[in-house]
C-alpha cells in the first residue's frame, strides 16, 4: 500500500547544528523519488527523518511536518517503532545480519511483529519477499547459510528482501548500489524498477544516469556554502529537472559545471 | 485528531491471512499511531511502588536497601509491564521491562560500593587520631598503639616493588610495541603477559617464598620477598596500560624523528614516551593503586610484627593490610581497640587507594594531549 | 612501523652501540617476564615435590596429599561458581546499561564508577562481608532453607552467622563484576552502528535491537569476560579466608555452618603457622591453583584472541 509523504517546513538539526533547513516536498505514492546534491547537503540526514531514524543519533532532532496519509509522524502519540515498520530503509552499505541464515535475515523484521507464524507461511514469505527482490534464483538452494557469505550485490538485494518482507508503506534507499560492480548496479534499479508498482520509493544517489533512469520525480538539495544549512532548491519532474531545470545551481550540478 | 490507523494492538490475534488486503497477509500491522502510556505514568507508578515498599518495609518486612531496591524494582516492573501491555502492547511492555531490569541491576552494582564505604568510614573514624599514625603497636595489649610501622612498611614495601616493576613492565612494552613486530616472541609474550594478569595473589606470594628458599633457606621473611610477589602482580598491569598508551603515539612522530637522522633509541625515548608519559604515569598509578591493598602474598611473605622494623632486607615488616587482618582475626580481649584498629587501618588504605585513583583521572585529564571539542 | 631507515648501519658508532643496548634492554625484559611465569611454575614444583612424594600419613589431615587437596578444590570451584552465575546476567545488564542506556554524556563516568569496586582492597571486602552481607543472609537463608529446602544446596539448618559459601560467592560476585562489566562494555561498543540501524529500521525496539545485533555480536566477548571473572573468583583470597567458616570435607550445602575451604584462603590460614612438609603441602595446593587459573585464564585470552582475528577479517 504505497502511500503519499508530504514534508512541510523541515528543520533537522544535530544538537544545536542546523543541517537541513525549511524543507517543502510532496513523495508521490507508486513513484521512485530521487535525491541529488553535493556531498554534506544533507541528503542522508532528510531521509533518515522520513522513518524517524534521524533521532536514533544522540542530540539530533527536528521541527516541522513529515505527514504520511495525513498523519504527521512527529506528531505527539506516534510510536517510532511503528514508523519504521512502515517505511523501510535499504542502507548504503549492504547490512545483512552476520549471525543469521539467509532466511532469518528475510524474516527478521516479520518475526518482530508476528510471533506466532506457521512455518508454511513463513516459507512462502521467504519465497516471496526473495523473488521480489530478485534474489530467489541465486540462494534458494542455501537459504540456511549465513548472509554474509553472499557477494556484495546479493547482500543488498538481501537487504531489500528483507525491508519489503515487512510489507512497508515506503522503501528508502541511501546510495544503494554506491558499494556495488554495474552489474549488480543494474540488477537493482530494475529491481527498483518493479518494485515502484507496489511502494512508494525515495532513493538518494550520487548518479546522475541512476536518477535519470529510476526515478521518475527529482529533488535537488544544495548548500549555500559550507557551514551553512543544505536546502531543497529544486523540486520537479525527473524528466524537468535534468532537461530544463528551473535553477541555475541545478543546471550547473547536473552538467558537471558545480563548484 | 487524524484519524487513521488506530487499530486496536489485540488485533495480532487475528493476523492470520486477512482477505481485505491481500498484499500484506502474514504480517501484522504495528499502528502507526499507537496509545501510549501518559509521560508522567512511569514516575507516577515508580513513587507508588517505592512507597508501598517503603510502608510495608517499615512495619512488617526489612528496610536492607538491597530489599528495598529489589521490591520496588518488582514491583514497578510488574506495574509497568501489565499498564503497557495493555496500552501499547506486548513489544512495548517487554521493552520497558528490560529497561527497569537493566537499570535495577546498575543500581544494585552501586549500593555495595554505598556500603563498603559508609561501613568503612563509620567503624573507622574512631580510632582515626593523630596516635594511629604516629605509634606503632610495640608492647600495647588492648586500647592505644597505632598503624605507623604498618603504613611505613606499606609505603616501603610498595616503593620498591614499583622500582623493580615499572622499568621493567616499561621496558617490556617497548619491545612490543617498537621492536616486536608481530614476531613470535613478541606474540607469546603478549599472550602469557594477559594471563600473568590472571595470577592469584596468593599464587604470587607461594613463587616469592619458594624463590627464597634458595637464597635465604625455608621459614625466611623479609620486604623484599613481599616486594617480589607484589611485583610479579604488578609488571603485567604497567606492560598493559604503556603498550596501550605507546600504541596511540602516531607513526607520523616517529618517521619524523628519524627523517631528522635521530637514532632510533633516542627517537623511542624523546619522542614516543616523552608524547605518552602522562597516560604512563596513569597506569603506573591505578598499578600501585591495585597492590597497594593487597594482603595475601605479604601474609606468606613478609608476615607481621609489632616493632617497626623499616629495613625491608631482613626480618618480618608490619603492613597496612596485614595489620588490619591480624587485628580483625586475633583480637585480644575485649575485642574493641582491635576492631576499631582494623576498621582505622582500612579506612587508610581505602583513603590512599582512592586517592590514587583519582590522582590517575587527573593526571591523564590534565595531561592528556589535547584533542578537538 | 613501516620505516626501515632507523635499522640501517649508521656510520657512527655512538648511535649504533646505544641502539644495541636498547633493544637489548627492552627484548631482555620481555624474555625476563617469560622467566618470571616459567619460573612461578617451576619454583612452586619445586617447592611442592617433597609434599608429592612424601607418605600420606605425614601429609596434613593424615590421608595424604590427594585427600587434602579435593576438598578445598571443590570449595573454589563451588565458590567461584556461585560469584559466576550471580555475576555474569549482572554483569551482561550493568554493560548494557553503559553503553546503551545510560545518557551518552554520563555514560563514562558511570564507568569509572562500577571501575572503583574493583579499587577496593580485598581485605576491605572480607571484613565488609562479615559485618554487613553476612548478618543480612540470614534471614534469605532461612528463607531458602525453608522453601526450597529440597534441593542439596540448601540444608535445613542456615548458619546463625551467616558465615556461608553463599555469602562468599555473593561477595566474589562483586569483586568480578568490575572486570567482566568492563569487557562487555567493551564488546557491546564495539557492536556495529551498521547492524544496529538495520534492525531499528526494520522496527524493532531498542530491547529487540540488542537481542538481534548486539548480544550475537559480543557473545563470544561475554564468554571470554565470565572466563576472566571466574580467574579472578577462583584465585580471591582474603576476602574468603575472612568471611567464611570452614569444615573439613566437601559440603554440597551452601547455607550451612559447614562450609568447604578454598584453596587460597586456606594456604593464607594456614600458612603463616606452617613449618616443613606442611609448607610443602600447602605450596602443591597452591600449585594446582595455579594450573586451575591458569587454564581457565588461557581459555579466555584464547577466546579473545580468536574474536580479534574474526571480526578483523569482516
Ligand atoms: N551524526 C552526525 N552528527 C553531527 N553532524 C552530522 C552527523 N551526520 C551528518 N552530519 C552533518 O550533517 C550535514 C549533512 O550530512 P549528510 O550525511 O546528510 O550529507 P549527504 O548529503 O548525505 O552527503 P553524502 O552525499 O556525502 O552522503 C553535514 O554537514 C554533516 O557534517
Ligand atoms: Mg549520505
Amino acid at each position: 500500500m504505497a502511500k503519499r509523504i508530504d514534508v512541510k517546513d523541515l528543520d533537522i538539526y544535530y544538537g544545536d547544528f542546523l543541517a537541513v533547513k525549511g524543507v517543502n516536498m510532496v513523495i508521490e505514492p507508486r513513484a521512485v523519488t530521487a535525491l541529488i546534491g553535493p556531498s554534506g547537503c544533507g541528503k542522508s540526514t532528510f531521509l533518515r527523518t522520513l522513518n524517524r531514524m534521524h533521532e536514533v543519533i544522540p542530540g539530533a532532532r527536528v521541527s516541522g511536518e513529515v505527514r504520511v496519509d495525513d498523519q504527521d509522524l512527529y506528531a505527539p502519540g506516534v510510536d517510532p517503532v511503528g514508523v519504521r515498520r512502515r517505511v523501510g530503509m535499504v542502507f548504503q552499505r549492504p547490512n545483512p545480519f552476520p549471525t543469521m541464515s539467509i532466511y532469518d535475515n528475510v524474516v527478521a523484521g516479520v518475526k518482530l511483529n508476528s510471533t506466532r507464524m506457521k512455518k508454511s507461511e513463513m516459507d512462502d514469505l521467504v519465497e516471496g519477499s526473495l523473488k521480489g527482490a530478485n534474489l530467489w534464483k541465486e540462494v534458494k538452494d542455501r537459504l540456511d547459510k549465513p548472509g554474509s557469505g553472499l557477494s556484495g550485490g546479493q547482500q543488498q538485494r538481501l537487504c531489500i528482501a528483507r525491508t519489503i518482507a515487512v510489507k512497508p508503506d515506503v522503501v528508502l534507499m541511501d546510495e544503494p548500489c554506491s558499494a556495488l560492480d554495474p552489474i549488480s548496479t543494474l540488477a537493482i534499479e530494475d529491481l527498483i524498477n518493479e518494485l515502484k508498482s507496489d511502494y512508494t520509493i525515495v532513493i538518494v544517489t550520487h548518479n546522475m544516469q541512476q536518477a535519470a533512469r529510476v526515478s521518475d520525480m527529482t529533488g535537488f538539495f544544495n548548500l549555500k556554502a559550507t557551514g551553512e544549512p543544505g536546502h531543497l532548491v529544486e523540486y520537479d519532474d525527473t524528466q524537468k529537472i535534468f532537461s530544463n531545470p528551473g535553477q541555475k545551481a541545478t543546471e550547473d550540478y547536473i552538467s558537471g559545471r558545480f563548484g | 485528531m487524524p484519524d487513521i490507523d488506530l487499530d486496536v494492538p489485540d488485533q495480532r490475534e487475528t493476523q492470520s491471512p486477512r482477505p481485505s488486503r491481500p498484499d500484506r497477509s502474514p504480517v501484522a500491522d504495528t499502528p502507526l499511531l499507537r496509545p501510549n502510556l501518559p509521560r508522567y505514568a512511569a514516575p507516577a507508578m515508580l513513587v507508588v511502588a517505592f512507597a508501598i515498599v517503603l510502608a510495608l518495609g517499615l512495619t512488617v518486612w526489612s528496610t536492607n536497601p538491597v530489599a528495598l531496591l529489589l521490591e520496588t524494582a518488582v514491583l514497578f516492573g510488574a506495574a509497568i509491564f501489565t499498564a503497557s501491555a495493555l496500552v501499547e502492547g506486548r513489544r512495548n511492555a517487554v521493552d520497558r521491562l528490560v529497561t527497569v531490569v537493566v537499570t535495577t541491576f546498575f543500581l544494585l552494582a552501586l549500593l555495595p560500593l554505598v556500603s563498603v564505604l559508609v561501613e568503612v568510614v563509620s567503624d573507622g573514624y574512631k580510632r582515626f587520631d593523630l596516635q594511629f599514625f604516629t605509634y606503632s603497636m610495640r608492647g600495647v595489649v588492648g586500647e592505644g598503639g597505632g598503624a605507623y610501622a604498618a603504613i611505613m612498611g606499606t609505603l616501603i614495601i610498595t616503593a620498591v616493588t614499583t622500582v623493580v616493576s615499572v622499568p621493567i613492565g616499561i621496558l617490556t612494552a617497548v619491545y612490543l610495541v617498537e621492536y616486536s613486530r608481530e614476531s613470535r616472541l613478541g606474540k607469546v609474550l603478549t599472550f602469557f603477559v594477559d594471563v600473568m594478569t590472571g595470577i592469584p595473589s596468593i599464587v604470587a606470594g607461594l613463587f616469592a617464598v619458594a624463590l627464597f628458599v634458595l637464597f635465604l633457606g625455608p621459614g625466611a621473611r623479609a620486604g623484599v620477598i613481599g616486594a617480589v610477589a607484589l611485583s610479579v602482580l604488578m609488571i603485567p598491569v604497567v606492560v598493559r596500560s604503556t603498550e596501550e598508551m605507546l600504541r596511540l603515539v602516531p607513526n607520523e612522530l616517529r618517521e619524523a624523528s628519524y627523517a631528522l637522522g635521530v637514532s632510533r633509541w633516542r627517537t623511542i625515548v624523546k619522542v614516543v614516551l616523552r608524547t605518552s608519559v602522562a597516560g604512563i604515569v596513569t597506569g603506573v598509578t591505578l598499578a600501585v593503586a591495585r597492590i597497594i591493598g593487597e594482603t595475601a602474598p605479604l601474609l606468606v611473605t613478609v608476615g607481621t610484627t609489632t616493632s617497626s622494623n623499616l629495613n625491608p632486607f631482613s626480618g618480618r615488616m608490619a603492613t597496612l593490610p596485614v595489620f588490619s587482618y591480624y587485628e580483625y582475626a586475633q583480637p585480644g580481649i575485649p575485642r574493641e581497640p582491635y576492631l576499631d584498629r582494623a576498621w582505622a587501618a582500612a579506612l587508610t588504605l581505602i583513603i590512599i587507594v582512592m586517592a590514587l585513583n583519582l590522582i590517575a583521572r587527573l593526571v591523564s585529564r590534565l595531561f592528556a594531549p589535547k584533542t578537538g571539542r | 612501523m613501516s620505516t626501515t631507515s632507523a635499522d640501517r648501519p649508521t656510520t657512527r658508532e655512538t648511535p649504533r652501540y646505544g641502539d644495541r643496548v636498547f633493544a637489548g634492554l627492552a627484548t631482555g625484559a620481555g624474555v625476563l617476564i617469560l622467566v618470571v611465569l616459567a619460573g612461578v611454575a617451576g619454583f612452586l614444583l619445586w617447592q611442592a615435590l617433597p609434599a608429592l612424594t612424601a607418605a600420606p600419613e605425614d601429609v596434613r589431615g593424615g590421608e595424604g596429599l590427594f585427600s587434602y587437596i579435593y576438598p578445598l578444590a571443590f570449595g573454589t570451584i563451588l565458590t567461584a561458581l556461585i560469584a559466576l552465575v550471580i555475576a555474569t546476567p549482572l554483569s551482561v545488564g550493568i554493560a548494557l546499561f553503559i553503553t546503551h542506556y545510560a545518557p551518552r554524556r554520563i555514560a563514562l563516568a558511570l564507568g569509572y564508577v562500577v571501575d572503583l569496586l574493583a579499587a577496593v582492597p580485598s581485605i576491605i571486602y572480607g571484613l565488609w562481608g562479615v559485618y554487613v552481607v553476612a548478618p543480612a543472609s540470614v534471614p534469605v537463608a532461612t528463607w531458602l532453607s525453608q522453601w526450597l529446602g529440597f534441593l542439596p544446596f540448601f540444608g535445613p539448618d542456615p548458619s546463625a552467622s551467616g558465615r556461608t559459601t553463599l555469602v562468599v560467592g555473593v561477595v566474589l560476585a562483586i569483586m568480578i563484576l568490575p572486570v567482566m562489566t568492563a569487557v562487555n562494555r567493551e564488546v557491546f561498543l564495539q557492536t556495529p552502528t551498521l547492524h544496529e540501524e538495520a534492525s531499528l529500521a526494520l522496527g524493532a525496539t531498542r530491547w529487540e535491537m540488542i537481542r538481534m545485533a548486539v548480544i550475537p555480536f559480543g557473545r563470544s566477548g561475554v564468554i571470554s569476560g565470565a572466563m576472566l571473572g571466574l580467574g579472578r573468583a577462583l584465585g580471591e583470597t582474603m576476602a574468603v579466608a575472612i568471611i567464611l567458616s570452614v569444615a573439613a570435607g566437601v559440603h554440597l550445602d551452601i547455607i550451612g555452618t559447614a562450609n568447604s575451604g578454598t584453596i587460597a584462603a586456606d594456604i593464607a590460614l594456614q600458612f603463616p603457622e606452617s613449618s616443613g612438609l606442611d609448607v610443602n603441602t600447602l605450596v602443591a595446593s597452591g600449585l594446582v591453583l595455579f594450573f586451575i587459573t591458569l587454564l581457565v585464564n588461557m581459555a579466555a585470552r584464547w577466546i579473545i584472541a580468536r574474536r580479534a582475528e574474526f571480526s578483523g577479517a569482516n
